[in-house]
């Protein structure tokens, strides 16, 4: 559904054969696409009026370099505002005697509770021990939802039942936290609408008691045009300190975070990307950015990457590939590598351009592909897999056998093969992206 | 006994109170806007622009808002409209087609058990729509049954429990972790059998619509449904937050992919936000809104008028 905006001003600049200086024209031809990709992103069309005027003013006349297209220039002058608007990442606040307070406050299911389960986690990580404090006497069954987290993970949860008032739990929740010795109190508060007179004024009631440190607004990443709303109604009544972003490992591009930023100034601090307890992670302005444009999540890959392929190999791979001296058996090593770091079509999301891509493909239609492939080239001999030309009739018909498939699979695999060799070559030398070739291998 | 169901004249006049006093905020933000657009006397370039932002600040999406303005614009060329009332009445026609004529819901035939399935993400509110969803049908004569298939969200077990204490609902439920299939089954067997049941909902857990896994399990439930009673379910609705943007449409399509969605429940409408998205799923995927919550308690939800939301939205 969304292309990623580097093809669209790609398309855009075909059609202009003008290099060099970026004229008015080609500018606004541009931003017209700029525009359209933000606003499917769910970043606020105010927002987006400013942005696209501050991309404007910079584009115009700006000499193209030597290194880029058009396109790519315009992306990089829209990644950057984006960057600007985004922020640096910023972290909790610590400073100052403990216990400190940090208060957790949002819409309705915009994921606070779990949140708060997370952030005690991640806390203790660095050592910090955390008191969590259930003061959501609304929606039934809040309170036992944090003490069945608490349970789990093993964090002291502070509890009253529904009975009491909110504040009045908070107030001895804070004592229990100086008494305990407790590092951070966080507070999970009732999920509540930024127009609701009654409960914003309970929130200001707490913060007034509780002097929190942090007050953090829990936003849901598919949240659209509304979020400036929100954001505003919140930040007016309780000044927030900063966003935390949940349901980040969807499918939404996130242009949310960019307007709530953009109206309340105040930094996101962190991106809930699952729902397992530790799926937390501190934010990243260059990722969310690339993401907001539809450009894919190439950083976060790489990342994954790491985390699980040797280094050194790694770089042998790539030298090789630069080379073009790539082949079958290196091939076989990179699909088992991919393997360890979990289903293909979660990795091909993050590779740009690709997500929408692969949408359609099932992973266990994929992952089935890949054992095949590599049975076929388990079946050939070292000679074989060095140099594919090797291949004739005779010895097909054996690894067809060998490996369970028939000849024509074989020739696919062996084309397909080469199409990415002369593709990586191409890519080497600066040519166009992966797409074609992925989505041909998967077909 | 068909029309046992069907609404009285005080049930409808109160349905439609309901959708009106929840839009009447969005009439004083977005949507009230776009009227005082119209009530400037001349209509000029600029009056296009404004209202195609105004509908995309509703959520309607850069698509449906364009092709909406450039459609109506195109009319009150063809029909020389000048008036401003005449425009107006002519956004709203456009605006009901878009929301069409939805094909009847059939919770309401006659049949020995219904079953509806209710999915959709994290925190759009599915629970609460359940509670309210028994509530509206046990005051239309129903007997109904939930089914807490929630099995993983931490206490989504307890919360249905309350709700269905608190409605006088029975609630079918196993232990946390166990398997939503399974509880299912079972669901479906006792109000078959044991809890003489017309109407049973099936809870599930929120669930991002990328997630592979999560979605062939909800599959899985589904084919319990199928195979336990005959064309269940019988309705599978997809609970949607109204603060939600673009990302609805991709979530609509793959829940309607994976289950065959055959409509929405659209939920926080008593916010700011208008859920103006609708327009844009019911126009990609035909995909009609049910009901509507607008309020956090168990009887704020009314059956959705697409005449009533228009309506409100616009007068």
């Amino acid at each position: 559904m969304f292309e990623s905006l580097q093809t669209k001003l790609n398309a855009v600049f075909e059609k202009l054969a003008s290099r060099g200086r970026l004229s008015e024209q080609d500018v606004d031809l541009a931003l017209r696409e700029v525009r359209l990709a933000l606003l499917e992103a769910d970043v606020n069309f105010k927002v987006v009026k400013q942005l696209v005027a501050r991309v404007r003013e910079r584009a115009v006349g700006v000499e193209v370099m030597q290194s880029l297209t058009p396109a790519q220039q315009v992306v990089k002058i829209v990644h950057e505002e984006l960057l600007k608007t985004l922020g640096e990442p910023a972290r909790l606040d610590m400073s100052g005697p403990a216990p400190h307070v940090v208060m957790l406050v949002g819409l309705q299911g915009s994921g606070k509770t779990t949140t708060a389960a997370k952030l005690a986690l991640s806390l203790r990580k660095s050592n910090k021990r955390a008191l969590l404090v259930a003061a959501d006497t609304y929606r039934p069954a809040a309170v036992t939802q944090l003490e069945v987290l608490g349970k789990q993970l093993d964090i002291p949860v502070h509890s009253e039942g529904t009975k009491i008032s909110p504040p009045e739990i908070v107030r001895h929740a804070l004592q229990r936290g100086r008494e305990g010795a407790y590092d951070v109190v966080i507070l999970d508060t009732a999920g509540r609408l930024q127009i609701s007179e009654e409960m914003m004024h309970e929130l200001e009631e707490i913060q007034a008691l509780a002097h929190p440190q942090e007050i953090l607004l829990v936003a849901d990443a598919m949240t659209g045009q509304e979020a400036v709303n929100v954001a505003k109604g919140f930040h007016e009544r309780v000044k927030l300190t900063g966003l935390i972003l949940t349901k980040v490992d969807g499918d939404a591009r996130g242009g949310a975070a960019i307007s709530m930023r953009e109206v309340t100034g105040v930094p996101i601090k962190f991106l809930c990307v699952g729902e397992k307890t530790d799926a937390i992670e501190p934010f990243y302005p260059d990722r969310l950015a690339s993401r907001i444009l539809g450009m894919g999540d190439m950083l976060s890959l790489i990342e994954k990457a790491g985390e699980t392929v040797d280094r050194a190999a790694a770089e042998t791979m790539t030298r090789k590939l630069v080379k073009g001296q790539f082949d079958l058996e290196d091939f076989l090593k990179q699909l088992q590598q991919i393997k360890k770091m979990g289903p293909l079509s979660q990795l091909l999301e993050m590779i740009p351009g690709m997500g929408r891509a692969t949408k359609d493909l099932a992973p266990d239609v994929t992952d089935k592909q890949v054992r095949r492939i590599e049975a076929i080239i388990n079946s050939m001999t070292i000679d074989e897999r060095r140099d594919p030309h090797l291949m004739n009739a005779g010895r097909k018909r054996r690894v067809a056998r060998g490996s369970g498939t028939t000849v024509p699979e074989i020739n696919d695999l062996l084309n397909q093969f080469r199409q990415m060799q002369r593709l990586m070559k191409q890519m080497s030398s600066g040519g166009r992206g992966l797409r074609g070739a992925f989505s041909d291998m998967f077909r | 006994m068909f029309g046992l169901f069907r609404k009285t004249a005080a049930q409808q006049a109160e349905d439609d109170a309901k959708i009106q006093a929840s839009l009447s905020k969005t009439r004083q933000g977005f949507f009230g806007r776009i009227t005082t657009i119209f009530q400037a006397n001349e209509v000029t370039d600029e009056t296009w622009d404004e209202l195609e932002e105004l509908l995309i600040q509703a959520d309607l999406g850069i698509n449906t808002a364009s092709q909406l303005v450039a459609h109506l614009r195109e009319r009150v060329q063809r029909e020389r409209l000048k008036r401003v009332e005449d425009v107006r009445a002519v956004l709203k026609d456009e605006l009901l087609k878009l929301l069409a004529a939805p094909p009847v819901m059939t919770i309401d035939e006659p049949r020995l058990l219904t079953v509806m399935l209710i999915v959709g993400v994290n925190g759009s509110g599915k629970t609460t729509s359940i509670a309210k969803l028994a509530r509206y049908y046990k005051a239309r004569g129903k007997k109904v049954v939930l089914a807490a298939a929630d099995t993983f969200r931490a206490a989504a077990i307890d919360q249905i429990k309350i709700w269905g204490e608190r409605t006088g609902v029975e609630v079918i439920a196993q232990a946390p972790g166990a398997d939503p299939g399974a509880v299912v089954y079972d669901a479906i067997r006792a109000s078959q059998e044991t809890r003489q049941a017309e109407l049973l909902i099936i809870d599930t857990a929120g669930r991002l619509h990328t997630k592979y896994n999560l979605m062939k399990e909800l599959e899985k439930v589904r084919a319990v449904c199928a195979r336990q009673v005959h064309d269940a379910p019988h309705e599978t609705l997809l609970v949607l937050d109204a603060t939600t943007g673009q990302n609805a449409i991709s979530q609509a399509k793959h829940f309607k992919e994976a289950v065959q969605v055959t409509g929405i429940i659209l939920t926080k409408l008593d916010g700011t936000a208008k859920g103006g998205i609708v327009f844009a799923i019911e126009q990609e995927l035909g995909l009609p809104v049910r009901f509507v919550g607008t309020g956090e308690k168990a009887d704020d939800f009314a059956e959705f008028e697409p005449k009533a939301f228009v309506d409100a939205i616009l007068d």
